[in-house]
C-alpha cells in the first residue's frame, strides 16, 4: 500500500488544513485559463517567481488526490541547507532538488527531474531561476530547454502570477494578504533553439500579463 | 429550533421561493433554447443560493455569528480593493494594520459601543495610518497612497459595518427582530439592482451618465424607485420599527444611493480599465460588484433609521 505511507498522509492534511484555507480565504485568486492546467504528465508548468507562496498556490489549484503528482523544482543549496527545511521540502511539498551551485553535467544535473517525468509527473519550474523584485519578470533562462530538447511528448504550460510579491516578497516575513491572478496559457507551440524557447516564453507571459486585474506601481 | 423572529422567518421562506422560480425559469429557458450558453446565469443563480444560504444561515446561528460573516466580507472586500488599485510595496506593513482595524471596528459592534464604532475608522484609523507611513518614510507618492488607503478602509469596513450594527440595536420590532432589519437592507439593495436592470433592459433610452455606465438609463432608474418606494412601504413595516410613510421613504433612500454605490465602483473599475473586480462569485465577479450598492445604503439606510426611529 505505497499510497497510504505516512508523509503522504502529512501531506494531504497539510493542503487541506493550512495550505488550501491560507490560499483561498487570506490570499484569494483570481484563476483564468483553469481549464489548461495539466492533470497527466508528463508536464512541466512554466510560472514566474516571485515569492514562496508561488509554489504553494500552483499547487493549491490541483484537488488533493492529484497533489502526489505535483514536483515543485527548487534549488538544493536553500531547501536542503537544514535538517528541517529539507524534511519537509522533500516529504511535505515533494521537490526535487536542483545543485545549481555545483558544475555538474547537464544530465546528470537534470536526472532528477528525467526521472520524475518519465513517472508522469508533473513539475513546476520557475525559469527564472530565483525570486527577484517584487512582481517583476527576470531575465528567464535556458535550464528548462536543456530538459525538454530531447524529450518527446512533454507539454510546457506557462503559468502567469501576479499579486504573490506583494503578499509575501523575498526577504519578507510579514505575510499581507492580497489577492492574487493566476493565468494559465494553452501548451507552448514547438521550438528550435534555446532563443528560439526564450523569446517564446517571454512573449507568452507578456499576453499573460494583460489578463491580470491586481496591479502594482513599479516606480519605487 | 433557531429561535428566527415569525416575520424574518416568514421572509426567508419567501426569498427562497423567489430563487426557486429563479432556478426554475433558468432550467425552462435553457430547454427551450437548447443551443444557446446560459453558464453565466446558471452560475449567477448558483451564486446567490450559496450568499444566501451562508446569509441565513449565519443570522439564524446569533448575532455573533452574524457578526463573523460581515467582518469576513469587510476583509475580503478591503483585500480586493487593495489588491486592483496600485499601491506602493512599501506600504505593505502599513495595509497590514489596515487589516487590524477590521477585527476591533466589529469588537466594538460585539460590544455596542456605538460612541467609538462611529468614529473609531473616520477619526482613529486615519490618522494612525499616515502616522505609520511616515516610520517607514517613503515620501514618493505619499499622499496619493495615504488617500487610497483610507478610502479603501472607509468603503469596504466603516461603511459595511453598519450593517452589523443593525443587529445590536434595541429592538423595537419584535415580529421581526433585528435581524428583520437586516434581511430588509439587503434585500431592498439588491432588488433595487435587479429592478433598474429590468426596468433598463425593458423601456431604457436616455443614458443617466454614459461615460461611466452607458446601460445605466433614466428610465431604468425611475422604474427602480417607483418598484422599490413602493414595494419598501409594504414591506417595511412588515420587517421594520418604520411605518409606511418611513418605509417608503427609505426605499428610496435605498433606490437613489444603490444606484450611486453601484456607479461609484463602476467608476473604480473604469478608472483601472477592469470589468470584474475580482473572481470570487461565480458568475457575479468580486465581492467588490455584489457589494457595490451596499457600501452606500447601509450606513445610509443605519442612519435614517437610526435617526427617525431611535
Amino acid at each position: 500500500m505505497k499510497w497510504l505511507n505516512k508523509n503522504r498522509v502529512l501531506k494531504v492534511i497539510f493542503f487541506a488544513l493550512v495550505v488550501k484555507p491560507l490560499v483561498f480565504i487570506i490570499l484569494g485568486l483570481n484563476v483564468r485559463g483553469k481549464n489548461n492546467l495539466p492533470t497527466k504528465g508528463p508536464a512541466i508548468i512554466a510560472a514566474n517567481h516571485n515569492s514562496h507562496l508561488d509554489t504553494l498556490v500552483l499547487m493549491s489549484l490541483y484537488p488533493l488526490s492529484l497533489l502526489y503528482k505535483i514536483r515543485p523544482v527548487a534549488a538544493a543549496d536553500y531547501f536542503l541547507s537544514n535538517k528541517y527545511r529539507a524534511w519537509f521540502a522533500l516529504n511535505i511539498i515533494g521537490i526535487i532538488p536542483i545543485e545549481r551551485q555545483r558544475r555538474v553535467r547537464k544530465t546528470e544535473l537534470f536526472s532528477g527531474c528525467h526521472t520524475a517525468l518519465d513517472n508522469d509527473e508533473i513539475l513546476i519550474i520557475f525559469p527564472e531561476g530565483s525570486r527577484g523584485q517584487p512582481e517583476q519578470i527576470s531575465r528567464i533562462k535556458k535550464g528548462l530547454y536543456h530538459i525538454v530538447h530531447d524529450r518527446k511528448k512533454t507539454a510546457i504550460i506557462p503559468v502567469l502570477m501576479h499579486g504573490l510579491g506583494k503578499a509575501l516578497p523575498k526577504g519578507e516575513a510579514l505575510l499581507v494578504p492580497f489577492n492574487c491572478d493566476v493565468v494559465i496559457a494553452p501548451e507552448m507551440a514547438e521550438f528550435q533553439t534555446a532563443d528560439d524557447f526564450v523569446k517564446q516564453l517571454e512573449s507568452c507571459y507578456q499576453e499573460l500579463k494583460t489578463y491580470c486585474i491586481t496591479t502594482t506601481e513599479q516606480h519605487n | 429550533m433557531f429561535d428566527i423572529p415569525q416575520h424574518s422567518f416568514n421572509f426567508m421562506l419567501f426569498v427562497f421561493g423567489l430563487l426557486l422560480i429563479g432556478s426554475l425559469s433558468r432550467i425552462i429557458i435553457s430547454q427551450k433554447n437548447p443551443d444557446k450558453d446560459y453558464t453565466e446565469l446558471h452560475q449567477r443563480i448558483q451564486s446567490w443560493w450559496w450568499m444566501i444560504a451562508i446569509l441565513f444561515i449565519c443570522l439564524s446561528l446569533g448575532t455573533t455569528y452574524a457578526i463573523l460573516l460581515f467582518a469576513l466580507i469587510s476583509f475580503l472586500a478591503l483585500k480586493e480593493f487593495l489588491s486592483i488599485v496600485p499601491g506602493r510595496q512599501s506600504d505593505r506593513r502599513v495595509i497590514f494594520w489596515a487589516y487590524i482595524a477590521i477585527p476591533v471596528q466589529y469588537y466594538l459592534v460585539s460590544i455596542q459601543w456605538y460612541g467609538l464604532f462611529i468614529i473609531f475608522i473616520p477619526i482613529y484609523i486615519f490618522l494612525f495610518l499616515p502616522m505609520r507611513m511616515v516610520l517607514i518614510g517613503e515620501t514618493k507618492g505619499f499622499i496619493k497612497a495615504a488617500g487610497v488607503m483610507h478610502w479603501a478602509v472607509m468603503l469596504t469596513v466603516f461603511c459595511l459595518s453598519h450593517i452589523a450594527y443593525l443587529l445590536v440595536l434595541p429592538e423595537k420590532n419584535a415580529a421581526a427582530g433585528n435581524i428583520g432589519l437586516v434581511i430588509f437592507l439587503l434585500f431592498m439593495t439588491q432588488f433595487n439592482d435587479v429592478s433598474q436592470y429590468v426596468w433598463g433592459k425593458a423601456l431604457g433610452k436616455h443614458p443617466i451618465i454614459p461615460r461611466v455606465s452607458p446601460n445605466k438609463t433614466w428610465e431604468g432608474f425611475l422604474g427602480g424607485m417607483a418598484t422599490i418606494t413602493l414595494t419598501s412601504a409594504f414591506i417595511g413595516p412588515y420587517l421594520t420599527p418604520l411605518s409606511l410613510e418611513l418605509s417608503l421613504l427609505a426605499g428610496l433612500v435605498i433606490n437613489v444611493f444603490g444606484f450611486i454605490g453601484d456607479v461609484v465602483i463602476s467608476s473604480v473599475k473604469r478608472d483601472l480599465q477592469i470589468k470584474d473586480s475580482g473572481a470570487l462569485i461565480p458568475g457575479h465577479g468580486g465581492i467588490l460588484d455584489r457589494f457595490d450598492s451596499l457600501i452606500f445604503t447601509s450606513p445610509l439606510f443605519f442612519h435614517y433609521l437610526y435617526y427617525v426611529a431611535y
